[in-house]
């Protein structure tokens, strides 16, 4: 298991269109996924989850991945945060 | 028209007769908005699951249609809405969560379905960013979506016997869907005259009463109600007296329809020697065999947006080619006009795609020329079906000589496309648009000169013209096909559009109208359309009158200012003939 603490950078945040790539993106994995906010823990293949999630500019998300291939989902979902949901 | 609740009969509500003829009937209550949700438990667990997925295949289907449509009109990033309320109705946690408490508590899917999607839209509206809020809406959509796609297949069950429905507002579709069972009439509290639904009713011979205001709450489920379509009148639990006048009346009107069958064959000339062309209206496969029955010199409209409407998604052309050619061989050697899909104001397809001002919006040649794929598969599929040269495709929502110009050049592209894969088709196929935009009118002579016919929708162009909306039973009673401007500007319509030699044709519900007939034809009309069911009449008015004593009557109502001088004009006109059936009904 792997947490890693991230950072929400793009002006309109966690909005639905990204929303709906993260839980894409997760779902190529083997390995479980999950999104923990101020508490809230989230399963992050769940895309009705993804979206109660109030995540604007600046607030912080730990993810949390789980499985065989965590390392591989792990790098490419911190890239697409880091690229602030291609919206830079 | 009155629209009081209560006339001197305790039991008699008054509204608008929508779409004529009598039904006696039980109450079916249809109730569409706020399903109520019960805690029923279940002891079929494999037929609820199946419920439940069709539920929810039916919803994924819905929503990818509103989904292609949105991607070409607001563009990928703001469809994503809907492209993400698809992924709901995939999501694993959720659907397994749904799924395993069915089968744990034993309960219908729609109270699941509707308390585990609550506890997300909760969770959504504690939130203080304004945008949770309208996300939880966005949900909360998808929610009613899914239950009314449950909820829907259990209606559908539950009529058994005939009934009335009874209901706020009743949608095209709606009454397609209710026609497959065993109707006897619609009472709605909503929707004028001419509202698409009212239409469908007229053309599938179902009475149908509107804009009662609050008849849905006032009439009890399981009440006996006679509906009476030409009065505008419904009556609940009638009387032993009312009963029987009301059946007395049922069997003569069979009479009369008998009779008017037999004018079947005869041509729909007046005394004096002119002959109109009366053609039918088609909305419904099912009414190819009333139009053939009915004595139509072939279809001057059909509204392929009905015709499709039950479909999931966009008929591809292969189906729609299929359609085309029933019709065109069903109907040979008699020709029929087959109309692009006219989408867009309360006909229209994606129903989420909400619009300030959809009549004055995207709708008819507007989203045909936007959506080009859409549009060259609707041409190609009726250029396949014209191989016997009796087709003819008309465009709908005309307002500018570019958009004929464009449609005329996608048609070509079409035809070129077909030559080069061999296909057969009619290189000839007549072209023809719809006038029902004022500024169509205006420039009639123009664009009548560009195309092979045009055909008049006064539906819309009256709409248009007065600036009223139809379906609105506030103002409808301003919506007035007598008023001066619209029998001058279809007069317009008529000379200059004959001048250029083209065949002027109407589709509209004014054509079928029994007291404008007389004046349409004075005014120098030559050809209607009308729904299969007011042929019989229609010919036995005209096989009455002479072209000369018209012609004079058409001038008469050309001089006047008020709606009210032609209205009277035209109703002592007819009553004075006493020479159709209506008056005699009462």
């Amino acid at each position: 298991m792997i947490e890693y603490k991230i950072k929400i950078i793009n002006n309109a945040g966690l909005h639905t269109r990204p929303a709906a790539n993260i839980v894409k993106l997760a779902s190529k994995y083997k390995c479980d996924f999950f999104l923990n906010k101020d508490g809230l823990h989230i399963n992050g293949k769940s895309i009705i989850g993804v979206m109660t999630l109030a995540a604007e500019k600046g607030s912080e998300i730990i993810l949390i991945f789980d499985g065989v291939d965590e390392e591989l989902a792990l790098k490419e979902m911190v890239d697409y945060f880091n690229r602030g949901f291609d919206e830079l | 028209m009155s629209y009081n609740m209560k006339s001197e009969n305790e039991n008699i509500l008054k509204g608008i007769g929508a779409a004529p003829g009598i039904g006696i009937s039980k109450a079916f209550i249809y109730k569409k908005e706020k399903e109520e949700i019960t805690n029923e438990s279940i002891t079929d667990l494999e037929d609820a699951i199946v419920s439940l997925d069709t539920a929810l295949e039916k919803s994924k289907k819905e929503l990818r249609k509103i989904f292609s449509l949105a991607v070409d009109k607001l563009g990928e990033k703001r469809a994503a809405i809907f492209d993400a309320q698809i992924m709901i109705l995939d999501d694993p946690i959720l659907i397994s969560t749904i799924k395993n408490r069915i089968k744990k508590e034993m309960r219908v899917p729609e109270y699941i379905v509707n308390d585990e999607i609550s506890k997300y839209t909760d969770l959504m509206n504690l939130s203080h960013e304004p945008y949770m809020k309208e996300r939880s809406h966005d949900i909360e959509d998808i929610k009613n979506r899914i239950i009314r796609n449950l909820k829907k297949k259990k209606w559908k069950s539950r009529i058994t016997s005939d009934v009335v429905v009874v209901t706020t507002t009743v949608s095209p579709s709606d009454t397609v869907l209710f026609s497959r069972v065993n109707v006897k009439g619609y009472v709605t509290d909503f929707g004028g005259l001419t509202s698409h639904a009212a239409i469908v009713a007229r053309s599938l011979n179902i009475p149908a009463v509107v804009g009662l205001h609050d008849a849905s709450n006032y009439i009890k489920e399981g009440d006996l109600l006679i509906i009476d379509g030409y009065k505008g009148e419904v009556i609940i639990n009638p009387d032993e007296k009312q009963l029987n006048d009301y059946q007395k009346k049922i069997v003569r009107l069979q009479k009369q329809g008998t009779e008017l069958n037999k004018l079947r064959d005869l041509p729909a000339v007046t005394l004096d020697g002119k002959e109109i062309q009366l053609l039918a209206n088609l909305e419904l496969t099912d009414e190819i065999e009333l139009i053939s029955e009915s004595g139509a010199k072939g279809i001057g409209l059909v509204r392929t947006e009905q015709l499709f409407e039950e479909y999931e998604a966009f008929p591809d052309e292969e189906e729609q080619y299929q359609v085309y050619k029933t019709i065109a061989e069903r109907i040979y050697p008699e020709t029929v006009t087959i109309r692009t899909f006219d989408i867009g104001g309360d006909k229209v397809l994606p129903v989420d795609l909400k619009e300030p001002n959809p009549f004055l919006g995207w709708r008819g040649i507007r989203l045909l020329l936007d959506n080009t794929h859409l549009f060259k598969t609707q041409i190609r599929a009726v250029l396949r079906a014209s191989s016997h040269k009796n087709i003819k495709l008309m465009l709908p929502m005309i307002a500018s000589m570019i958009e004929i110009r464009k449609s005329k050049e996608i048609i070509s592209e079409c035809k070129n496309e077909l030559k080069k894969e061999g296909k057969i088709f009619d290189k000839h196929m007549g072209i023809g648009i719809m006038i029902e935009i004022p500024s169509a009118a205006v420039l009639i002579r123009d664009f009548a000169e560009e195309v092979d016919f045009v055909s008049i929708g006064t539906n819309d162009l009256i709409q248009y013209l007065l600036a009223v909306d139809r379906g609105n039973e506030i103002v409808s009673s301003i919506y007035q096909e007598f008023h001066p401007a619209v029998v001058r500007t279809l007069h317009h319509i008529i000379t200059e559009g004959k001048k250029s030699g083209k065949l002027v044709s109407m589709c509209g519900e004014m054509a079928a109208d029994p007291f404008a007939v007389p004046l349409l034809i004075g005014l120098g009309l030559e050809s209607i359309s009308v729904s299969a069911s007011a042929i019989p009449l229609i010919k036995k008015i005209i096989r009455n009158l002479t072209l000369k004593e018209l012609q004079s009557l058409a001038a008469e109502c050309l001089a006047f200012k008020t709606e009210k001088e032609i209205n009277t004009r035209m109703h002592r006109f007819s009553n004075e003939k006493e020479k159709h059936q209506i008056k005699n009904l009462y």
